[in-house]
């Protein structure tokens, strides 16, 4: 079918255009480097400052964008599809709220320092919490607005609870250090970060995209994709499982960078034909694309500090979304 | 195949939406489910359809319960009242849901469906509409189309014929009386009684959850059940060999208050 194959044609071009924005990614930084000579080095072995520079500053950092940015776009699109609104975007069944919240309090009882990945297992551990209350709920005969409510509702307790460590915060340099990091960024994360999110955020993905005939299915409404043989309740489940494993992940290691599962969804929806489950892969990759060239341009800029991501890709992203809405705005009903 | 409704009730909040209905429908037939608002018509629809799990009572599908799953969404097709699309997808993307239970294991067949399925409700010339861009009946007949593409043996179809103009209603009753006609078992319910009375083989009245009558069209909307179940009275006659009900006046004299 044509529809097929131009989805194939724009996810191979999304995927080359992520690929490409991840290897400029690794062209920028603070300290000059030669990438090339880098790579050079760091392909035969020799133990040089620029081969350490590309492989513990450079490449965790693209390969982030990519993984954070893909987790983002794809869970936005699973998430627009389940309840059938634009609207939606990955935080809403509360994992990303519940992963920030379990970060915050690793910052708050000052173990951020204990190991450099502390922040990243506290923010897990938050996306771990939430997706088990949620998921008990959806093994129940609960209909999506009630998950999606469930999902409110834990969103609210967690920022409540994030401003909470915030009010009691011992210094106001811990305050600042944890607003900094709720702000979003890919500064300073090393391979490490990387092993610890990959494999979740794998799954997660596979969960996601398991899902994307149902999604179709519930273009016609639940009684229509039940009526095709989809059991909604498991489908629930799975995309709560999914997003929690890739967006818990994603915020872990990033802070909550927003916008990104939200307008990139919404781009890239008429070139799929509105089709929900094609909107998936490009979904992901468009987000790759979005967040890797949000990363890149921050540091392009010469502000500093440097800005933080969430903040850039909410800047670039929200004048794009209202933009696309004005410029296609249709005169007919 | 052959679906047996046996007992079904089905409970919402207290109260009793079905009560201990039983019900069969067969192959080859053309089923009119007709009934005052809140009669129960779609809440039957949707348990037949296997979407609803009934209070009590069992539905059986030649003789045996069902799991669900693609295996009956291949043999039983849905068409829920209302219309409910929530992406512009095309027509021809929106009808080529009905293969999802398929699985795309003959893509050919899935294709030769679909076109079928667009022709049949003559929705074929817009097949590259998005589907927010066409007329209320325009999209019914799309998502019947949907329906039809599923090949089912049993369609189960809640007012499909409610936002069409007249000679489109011609078409959907001719079209579904010619799938009965073709082996397809065929549920419809209608509002419109002279379009029940004049295309369905059987018509099944409900009134408050339960069936209170059943058989020939004509025997089954008689002065009496016009009169108490929907408390009308309408003008009954034939027109070439065939029988003419039509709405005249609310009844005098009946038990019923009006339709609430």
């Amino acid at each position: 079918m044509s529809g097929r194959g131009r989805h194939g044609l724009l996810a191979t071009a999304l995927g080359a255009l992520a690929l490409l924005c991840a290897a400029a990614s690794t062209m920028v930084g603070y300290a000059p480097l030669d990438v090339a000579a880098a790579a050079g080095d760091l392909l035969s072995g020799r133990d040089t400052l620029g081969a350490l520079v590309l492989l513990e500053l450079r490449v965790p950092r693209a390969l982030l964008g990519l993984l954070v940015g893909f987790s983002l776009g794809i869970a936005g699109a699973a998430m627009q599809g389940l309840l059938r609104n634009p609207l939606a975007e990955p935080g809403i069944v509360g994992v990303s709220g519940a992963a920030a919240l379990g970060a915050v309090l690793v910052f708050y009882f000052g173990a951020a320092g204990a190991f450099s990945l502390a922040l990243p297992l506290g923010g897990i551990a938050g996306a771990a919490a939430a997706a088990g209350a949620l998921l008990a709920l959806a093994r129940g005969n609960t209909g999506t607005t009630a998950l999606i409510l469930a999902g409110v509702a834990v969103n609210s307790l967690a920022g409540a609870l994030t401003s909470l460590a915030l009010n009691l915060s011992p210094s106001p340099y811990a305050a600042l250090e944890i607003v900094f990091w709720l702000m979003g960024s890919l500064a300073d994360r090393s391979l490490a970060h990387v092993g610890l999110v990959i494999a979740p955020m794998a799954a997660g993905w596979l969960l996601l995209l398991r899902a994307a005939p149902a999604l179709d299915a519930l273009t016609l409404g639940e009684d229509v994709a039940a009526s095709l043989g989809f059991d909604l309740r498991r489908l629930r489940a799975g995309l709560i499982a999914g997003t929690a494993l890739a967006v818990g992940s994603a915020v872990s290691v990033s802070g909550a960078v927003g916008f990104v599962g939200l307008v990139v969804p919404h781009l890239l929806r008429p070139l799929v034909g509105q089709k929900p489950g094609q909107l998936l892969l490009v979904s992901g990759l468009g987000g790759a694309v979005l967040t890797l060239v949000a990363d890149t341009g921050l540091r392009l800029l010469p502000v500093r500090p440097e800005l933080k991501l969430g903040v850039v890709t909410a800047i670039l992203g929200a004048p794009f979304l209202l933009h696309l809405l004005l410029r296609t705005r249709n005169p007919n009903p | 195949m052959n679906i047996e409704a046996r007992g079904i009730t089905v409970e919402k909040g207290g109260s009793a939406i079905l009560s201990g209905l039983d019900l069969s429908v067969r192959p080859g037939e053309l089923l009119g489910l007709v009934g005052p608002n809140g009669a129960g018509k779609s809440t039957l629809l949707r348990v037949l359809a296997g979407i609803e799990p009934p209070t009590a009572g069992a539905v059986l599908y030649d003789g045996a319960r069902s799991v669900g799953g693609p295996a009956l969404a291949r043999r039983l097709a849905y068409l829920p009242q209302g219309g409910e699309v929530n992406w512009s997808v095309t027509v021809e993307d929106a009808v080529a849901l009905g293969r999802l239970p398929h699985r795309g294991l003959d893509t050919a067949r899935d294709a030769a469906a679909i076109a079928a399925a667009m022709a049949a409700t003559g929705v074929a010339a817009l097949k590259d509409r998005r589907i927010d861009t066409l007329s209320g009946g325009e999209r019914m007949r799309t998502l019947l189309a949907r329906a039809l593409a599923v090949e089912a043996e049993i369609l189960l179809a809640d007012e499909p014929i409610a936002a069409l103009d007249p000679a489109s209603q011609l078409d959907a009753m001719a079209l579904l009386r010619r799938l009965a006609r073709a082996g397809t078992g065929v549920v419809a319910v209608l509002h419109d009684l002279s379009l029940a009375v004049r295309w369905c083989d059987r018509l099944v009245l409900m009134a408050t959850g339960s069936v209170v009558a059943e058989g020939a069209p004509s025997a089954v909307l008689d002065a009496r059940n016009l009169a108490e179940i929907f408390g009308i009275e309408a003008l009954r006659t034939e027109w070439e060999g065939q029988p003419v009900v039509v709405p005249w006046r609310r009844a005098e004299r009946t038990g019923r208050t009006g339709p609430g």
